[in-house]
């Protein structure tokens, strides 16, 4: 008999007043018990709506079916066939837009949880099972791949697991792209993405870390190296500022620089960790998505009091996972709907003292399909704050396209690819993730990462 | 692991090591620097390519002691090992061209201008140099720049050593004596870099300036290194960090420069304080 509670069994979580002033993670995952009870909702629905929803159709309704039988190791190489990176997607997915968004039991009540239960199996298996993994015997091809967020870490274990010789190039000193420079701890702790990223070296994928691809090798040097085909997964590094007056004002960030600091670099150990970060007793984050809340709730952690959203259209529209949101809330984070910033006033001495807004109405859907904001006359208004964080997008990072003649581009810098194959206009080379499609989300890169896997397999064999 | 592989004292503050780093070697070009960091705590640190050497695979840096990360990287020694070494960064400067070109340096500076002095010497074009120091104590790099430079002239603010006054001073008479220079490059502290642009423009001389940002990642992530050109936004670590000098906001860059003054006094002091205990730690 399934359970017919019409709610997900709770998620146990610190308490936000205590969460707020640390970083260790925030919702603390269920017990065997809690996930089995939750498992028991599944109604094992014949033609799967939740599958659909999910970009890599991870098998949900089998994969639930082995934990409501206490089957964990079984439940987690099911997840497996289909999604290489599982405790980090059952940790960040919009599961509200993707799998759960189809889940029958979301008619009449909540869904079925099915990212808790994913991140609950991925967990158990790290925690119980001691895998050591064989190296696959090697086909003595070489692919090189660029970057090491999600798209690249994905795709990197795919060719490694058929034979291919893989190695990762990435640029910063630590591997994991957005996953260890942007998303906090408090949401993904680092742990989980080393696991990761060991169980690739396991399988052999050799990862070289302080390389910049485009200035110390090109994409030409590679291929004369030897390497029979290249993935780009370089990501959407390249920080949108809003072109108001003050915006160099010292104690404006950017998110990436923001998020950098706290979560590479450690500023939230500062002393013990070397780098500064500045927060400000108020901060203004600016945005409405997952960067921006992440960076909300960064700054109230660090010791400021008062952390305000400002975001230009209603809270329906924004773009942030719900469950951030709700977190966000009830950490204290203070929000300021339909306010769109047009000033950042600084003292004589160069340091922001406010942020001058403007109330917004919704007007018509514009092409994104959510209503349009349009300012108010006469409505601004000063709020005092002494940091402003802006996290109003990413557009690809362009370091590689520069320095390379022959990689086609869209105008606004996405690397134009054969959709099926992930090709590029460049022989030999594929791309993926967020440089192809802007900002987007770790399943969607692993997508992409996973297609051209496939793809490059395919082009070697027939090369 | 990149292994230290020569260590030398220019002055009391400035020291000098070459670092084995062959793939850097290999692509550096004068105008580029790299970003360093010591170990798992530290911070990542950007400094010039002051020379290379592609047979031997070495780059070498030049740096000042002036904070924590820098002071550390001083009691390291040959044989030493630094964590991480990315690079080269940034574009290379532009140095087609040139006939005759004044090269300005001030203090730390004229090692991060060396490189462009020594590319214009061999590229076979008339080298001034001019290079600034407090006194005669901080000289460095003498007989480096002579062999690069057709003159060089060295200034101390003391005048304890060469000519006394600042590197705008002789600039000065240098251009009013009749030199045409088809380029100027100034490399030093800010406010020196603004008055030598502020000069240059009354004479309609192009000028290079190399803005030392503060900067995290190098790569065009973060923003940080921004400063303000022409009225633009630009990134300090991919579109320079050589600049039209003619066209810096050199006030907004040195308001910008100094937002981590009061933080860095604390990494410092918490430094010195396991031995004495100061009460700032
Ligand atoms: C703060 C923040 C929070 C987010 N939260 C979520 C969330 O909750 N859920 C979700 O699904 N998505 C979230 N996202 C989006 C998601 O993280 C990205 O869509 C995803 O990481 C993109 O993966 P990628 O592999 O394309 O690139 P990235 O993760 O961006 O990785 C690219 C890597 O390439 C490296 N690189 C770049 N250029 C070079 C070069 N020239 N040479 C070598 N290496 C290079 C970079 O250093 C980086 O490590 C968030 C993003 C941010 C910034
Ligand atoms: C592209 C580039 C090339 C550089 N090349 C050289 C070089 O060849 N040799 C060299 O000695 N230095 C160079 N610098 C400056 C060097 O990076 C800084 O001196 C260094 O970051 C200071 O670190 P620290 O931890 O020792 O001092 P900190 O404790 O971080 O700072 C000490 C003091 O220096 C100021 N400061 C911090 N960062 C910078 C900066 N980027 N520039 C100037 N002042 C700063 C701080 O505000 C503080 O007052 C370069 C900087 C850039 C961006
Ligand atoms: S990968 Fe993401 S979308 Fe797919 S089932 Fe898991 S949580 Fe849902
Ligand atoms: S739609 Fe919901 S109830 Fe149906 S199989 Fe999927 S998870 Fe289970
Ligand atoms: S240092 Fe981050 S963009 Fe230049």
């Amino acid at each position: 008999m399934p359970n017919m509670s019409p709610e997900k069994i709770a998620m146990p979580e610190q308490e936000p007043n205590k969460r707020n002033k640390n970083f260790f993670e925030v919702a603390l995952g269920y017990t065997e018990e809690m996930a089995i009870e939750e498992a028991q909702r599944c109604l094992q629905c014949k033609h799967k709506p939740c599958v659909e929803g999910c970009p890599v159709n991870v098998k949900i309704p089998e994969f639930i079916k082995l934990v409501a039988e206490g089957k964990f190791k079984e439940a987690y190489v099911k997840i497996k066939e289909t999604n290489s990176l599982p405790a980090i997607c059952g940790r960040v997915c919009p599961q509200e837009s993707q799998c759960e968004r189809f889940c029958v039991r979301g008619k009449k009540g909540e869904p079925v949880a099915i990212g808790r239960l994913e991140r609950f199996v991925a967990d158990w298996y790290i925690k119980n099972i001691d895998s050591k993994s064989d190296v696959p015997k090697k086909n003595n091809k070489k692919v090189a791949i660029i970057g090491s967020g999600p798209a690249s870490l994905t795709c990197a274990g795919d060719l490694a697991n058929i034979g291919y010789d893989v190695t990762i190039f990435e640029a910063f000193h630590v591997p994991g792209g957005v996953l260890v420079y942007g998303i906090p701890e408090f949401r993904l702790p680092k742990d989980i993405v080393k696991k990761e990223i060991d169980s690739l070296k396991e399988i052999g994928v050799q990862i070289k870390t302080n390389m910049v691809i485009g200035k110390v090798f090109s994409l030409d040097e590679l291929i004369e190296e030897g390497y029979d085909a290249i993935f780009v997964g370089s990501g959407a590094g390249l920080p949108k500022f809003m072109g108001i007056p003050g915006e160099n004002l010292n104690g404006v960030y950017s998110s990436n620089e923001f998020l950098t600091r706290v979560n590479l670099m450690k500023a939230y150990k500062f002393p013990e960790y070397d780098t500064p970060v500045y927060v400000g007793k108020n901060v203004a984050v600016v945005g409405g998505g997952n960067v921006a809340m992440d960076a909300a709730r960064s700054s109230k952690r660090l010791g400021a009091e008062n952390v305000y959203i400002i975001y230009r259209r209603s809270e329906a529209e924004m773009p942030a996972r719900l469950e951030e949101v709700h977190h966000a809330k009830e950490e204290g984070i203070i929000f300021k709907f339909l306010e769109n910033p047009t000033k950042i006033i600084g003292t004589d001495d160069g340091w922001i003292k406010g942020i001058e807004c403007t109330e917004m109405e919704l007007g018509k859907p514009d092409e994104s399909g959510r209503r349009k904001p349009i300012a108010k006359e006469g409505s601004e208004h000063i709020i005092d704050v002494n940091s402003v964080i802006i996290a109003i997008g990413q557009g690809p990072n362009p370091l590689i396209s520069s320095n390379t003649k022959d990689l086609e581009t869209k105008k606004w810098g996405g690397i134009i690819i054969d959709e099926n194959t992930g090709a590029t206009s460049k022989e030999g080379v594929f791309a993926g993730g967020d440089i192809v499609t802007g900002a987007a989300t770790v399943i969607l890169a692993m997508g992409a990462g996973k297609k051209a896997a496939e793809a490059i397999d395919d082009y070697i064999k027939n090369k | 692991m990149f292994k230290i592989v020569k260590k030398k004292k220019l002055n009391t503050q400035v020291k000098l090591m070459e670092i084995e780093a062959p793939h850097i070697a290999k692509k550096a070009e004068p105008g580029q620097f790299i970003i360093f960091r010591i170990r798992e705590n530290s911070e990542r640190v950007p400094l010039t390519i002051a020379d290379f050497d592609r047979k031997k695979g070495t780059v070498t840096i030049i740096f000042q002691e002036v904070g924590k990360s820098t002071k550390e990287l001083g009691t390291l020694n040959e044989g030493d090992n630094l964590l991480d070494f990315v690079g080269p960064l940034g574009v290379a400067s532009d140095l087609g061209n040139v006939k005759k070109v004044a090269v300005v340096g001030g203090g730390l500076g004229t090692a991060i201008a060396y490189p462009q002095a020594k590319k214009l010497h061999s590229l076979g074009a008339e080298v001034h140099t001019v290079a600034g120091f407090r006194n005669k104590d901080l000289i460095i790099l003498e007989d480096e720049l002579k062999a690069v430079s057709n003159k060089l002239i060295i200034a101390t603010d003391d005048g304890s050593n060469g000519t006394k006054g600042f590197v705008t001073d002789v600039l000065k008479n240098l251009i009013e004596e009749g030199n045409q220079y088809d380029l100027v490059i100034a490399i030093g502290p800010l406010i020196m870099m603004k008055f030598v642009s502020e000069l240059t423009k009354q004479y309609n001389i192009k000028t290079i300036v190399s803005m030392n940002s503060i900067m995290i990642d190098g790569t065009g992530m973060c923003g940080g290194c921004r400063v303000t050109v022409g009225g633009e936004t630009k990134f300090a670590c991919i579109d320079g960090p050589d600049f039209d000098g003619h066209k810096i906001d050199f006030d907004e860059a040195m308001r910008r420069q100094g937002m981590y003054k009061k933080l860095e006094t604390t990494a410092t002091s918490k430094h010195k304080c396991k031995l004495g205990g100061d009460e700032n730690a």
